[in-house]
């Protein structure tokens, strides 16, 4: 039963993985990050019930916190980004290299 | 044979202060070298002052050590801990140390007040002064004393001091390497004097000449003491120009004249005599050490007379004079204490007479452009009578002229030569007869003769201040011999400090106090300064050098020292250093900078991976993460 909520999970994430690391734009990478947090959130849920024990559930409430939190200071830097260099692409900021 | 007195420990009257013959010549140096410029005007005065005021306080020290009786004659006094439980600093003043005292002070202020003239046309006399007084103090607290210590730190003063002022004139390059070649010489000397220190330390557990009497010395091997009396003859060898350390001193006339009359004719070389005499006990108790003192000083005496026989540079025939003269004090040092009295007497007598004449030798350089080549002197008697006439005075205390001071310190070193052997003997015989030769050619060639002038010479009589001070040193020339010799006087005032010698071992005296040896010196003298009246007062000199035989060539470039010490020494030296230089800059370099280049060359290539690519840094995550994962399931089904 639990292992259907897996593997959507697994799904979810692959595809917020690929997300990343394929697209330019910052915001869609961002919201592949997001739907990479919730795959865990959904796999940490699955795992509580399937244990009875409220301890998935808990560190699914965390991840969201800290993803909220993510979220306010990402979306702040992304905006920055865009206003100083008129472009949100993640290809377009490489000046920290070799 | 009568042992020396007790050092007795006592610390009143004017010897309680005799410290200060050390500290008034070192505060002067202190003054002129901090004051800097502003004390240039009055500079040479202080410096004469404190030279004067150490001379002083060694006439005070001298009278109350004079109102003693003989055996309370040897006061030391602590002044303060120097390496504690080790060594004490302390003064050590006896017959021994006051005669140096004097010598150094009296004379050394006697060419502080020449070389007010003498420098007067130079910038940095006041320089000049305060290494004076530097060498002076250095040169006190090596005779005054009374550990190997202190002897070892004013040794090493001294030797500074002698480097500062050979490369006075460090613009020109031969001064500045004379001082270098002088100051390396001397420190092969300095390293055998150090590990005769340490040699003594071990053996005897203390440093202070009181310790180290000859009741102590007899309980030590002979051996041991055989190599310590070598050590220190190396040392002394170092110092005093012997062979084979000799090679500096010729060098060492780079120096502005009056340092060459002060340190390298009068005083400093003669320290090598001091550490010989004041270490008596360890040589007494060693005859092989002795014996080869010996041969050094007579080997010296010889090379000396005959690097000066060939020498146109009137400094360096008199250089090479006292390295000769040197031989013959090192000869009486290693004879025992029958030698000792004439071997310091000769060194006081001499201290008088070749300042007299170094401080001539300058003079006539002053009025003639500093030209040195006697070979463009000539027929200057009638221009500088004075210095002429002081100058002949020293030549002739030197050759040892009846009843000059010379005749009498030599003839007693010859006499005591004879007595113990007859080649030493006859050989220190042959080396008066040199001297009389080399010095007449000198004497010849510069104050008669016909002019061989340089055409813009125009000789004059030196002023006052430098003839007075040739003067006073040629009246020591003339009395001080006789006065020290005669009657045993100075044997009889050193005895508290060396010993007296049993009678067997002292040559008898003959009538009229002249023996066949003198007899044999004095017609080898005459027949010397004939010979050179013959080759250069009679005939013509010619103002270049002819090229001379194989002898003379021998002779002009110093019995080929220099050539030896570069085959032996240099030439090795320099391949060693080359088989260093190749191994440090192609093994060690090498590894050191073959391991930066490969760390940087793998460095600049593993950069690359930086691209500043966010997906790329994404990616490594996920590579990283999958083998983190990977890794965890391994373990877990392990």
């Amino acid at each position: 039963m639990t292992t259907h909520y897996l593997v959507l999970s697994a799904l979810l994430f692959a595809i917020g993985g690929v997300g990343v690391l394929v697209r330019r734009n910052a915001i869609v990478v961002f919201m592949c990050v997001e739907l990479m947090l919730n795959a865990c959130n959904l796999a940490f849920v699955t795992f509580a019930r399937q244990h009875g024990n409220l301890d998935g559930q808990l560190i699914a409430f965390f991840v969201m916190v800290v993803a909220a939190a993510e979220v306010v200071i990402g979306l702040a830097i992304i905006v920055m980004i865009f206003r100083t260099r008129r472009s949100a692409s993640v290809d377009n900021a490489n000046l920290l290299k070799y | 044979m009568q042992s020396p007195a007790e050092i007795v420990q006592h610390s009143g009257g004017v010897i309680g202060v005799s410290w200060l013959m050390i500290a008034l010549p070192l505060l002067g140096a202190a003054i002129l070298l901090l004051g800097g410029r502003r004390t240039n005007k009055w500079g040479h005065f202080l410096g004469v002052a404190m030279s004067l005021g150490a001379f002083v306080v060694a006439v005070l020290s001298f009278v109350e050590l004079l109102g003693l009786n003989p055996e309370d004659r040897r006061r030391a006094f602590e002044l303060f801990e120097f390496i504690p439980g080790m060594v004490n600093m302390g003064m050590l003043i006896d017959p021994l140390s006051i005669s140096f005292a004097l010598l150094i002070t009296g004379v050394g202020s006697l060419i502080h007040i020449y070389s007010i003239g003498y420098m007067s046309h130079d910038r940095d006399r006041r320089r000049f002064f305060a290494y004076l007084n530097l060498f002076v103090a250095a040169m006190l607290l090596l005779v005054l004393s009374d550990n190997y210590v202190g002897l070892f730190i004013g040794w090493e003063g001294v030797g500074l001091a002698s480097y500062l002022l050979i490369g006075f004139w460090q613009h020109k390059p031969s001064a500045a390497t004379a001082a270098q070649k002088a100051f390396i010489v001397n420190r092969v000397g300095d390293f055998g004097l150090l590990i005769g220190i340490f040699t003594i330390w071990t053996t005897f557990g203390s440093l202070a000449f009181a310790d180290l009497t000859h009741q102590v010395t007899g309980q030590a091997s002979e051996g041991t003491l055989t190599a310590i009396g070598l050590l220190l003859l190396l040392g002394a060898c170092g110092k005093s120009a012997q062979l084979p350390l000799q090679s500096w001193l010729l060098d060492a006339m780079e120096g502005p004249t009056p340092v060459s009359a002060l340190i390298h004719a009068a005083t400093m070389v003669t320290a090598g005599v001091y550490l010989v005499v004041r270490s008596g006990a360890f040589f007494e108790a060693a005859p092989t050490a002795q014996l080869v003192v010996t041969i050094v000083g007579v080997a010296t005496l010889l090379a000396g007379a005959i690097i000066g026989c060939a020498k146109d540079d009137i400094k360096k025939g008199l250089a090479g004079s006292t390295m000769s003269q040197i031989g013959y004090m090192m000869l009486g040092a290693g004879l025992g204490p029958a030698g000792y009295a004439f071997a310091i007497g000769h060194l006081i007598t001499h201290g008088f007479f070749k300042a007299n004449m170094f401080l001539g030798a300058g003079s006539v350089m002053h009025a003639m452009n500093d030209e040195v080549d006697m070979r463009r002197y000539g027929a200057l008697f009638s221009v500088m009578k004075v210095t002429a006439v002081t100058f002949i005075i020293g030549y002739l205390a030197i050759i040892g002229f009846p009843l000059l001071s010379g005749y009498y310190t030599k003839e007693g070193i010859i006499e005591t030569a004879m007595h113990h052997n007859e080649i030493l003997g006859w050989l220190a015989v042959l080396g008066a007869g040199l001297t009389g030769f080399y010095m007449s050619r000198m004497v010849f060639m510069t104050f008669f003769g016909k002019k061989r002038w340089a055409e813009d010479a125009h000789p004059h009589e030196s002023p006052a201040v430098m003839t007075v001070p040739l003067i006073i040193l040629s009246i020591g020339s003339i009395g001080l011999g006789a006065y020290l010799v005669l009657g045993n006087r100075f044997l009889t005032f050193l005895s508290p400090a060396v010993g007296l010698p049993q009678p067997a071992d002292m040559p008898e005296p003959h009538v009229f106090g002249v023996g066949p040896a003198a007899l044999a010196t004095l017609a080898l003298v005459a027949a010397g300064a004939a010979f050179a009246w013959f080759r250069y007062g009679a005939a013509e000199v010619p103002a270049v050098a002819p090229r001379g035989s194989f002898l003379t060539t021998f002779a002009r470039r110093d019995l080929y020292g220099d050539a030896l010490n570069e085959a032996l020494l240099m030439r090795p030296g320099q391949w060693l250093t080359r088989i260093a230089v190749f191994f440090d800059s192609r093994g060690v370099d090498g590894l050191v900078n073959g391991l930066a280049a490969g760390i940087g060359g793998t460095s600049g290539r593993l950069r690359r991976v930086q691209t500043g690519y966010v997906r790329s840094y994404a990616l490594s995550i996920l590579f990283g993460a999958a083998a983190v994962v990977g890794a965890l399931l391994y373990v877990g089904n392990m």
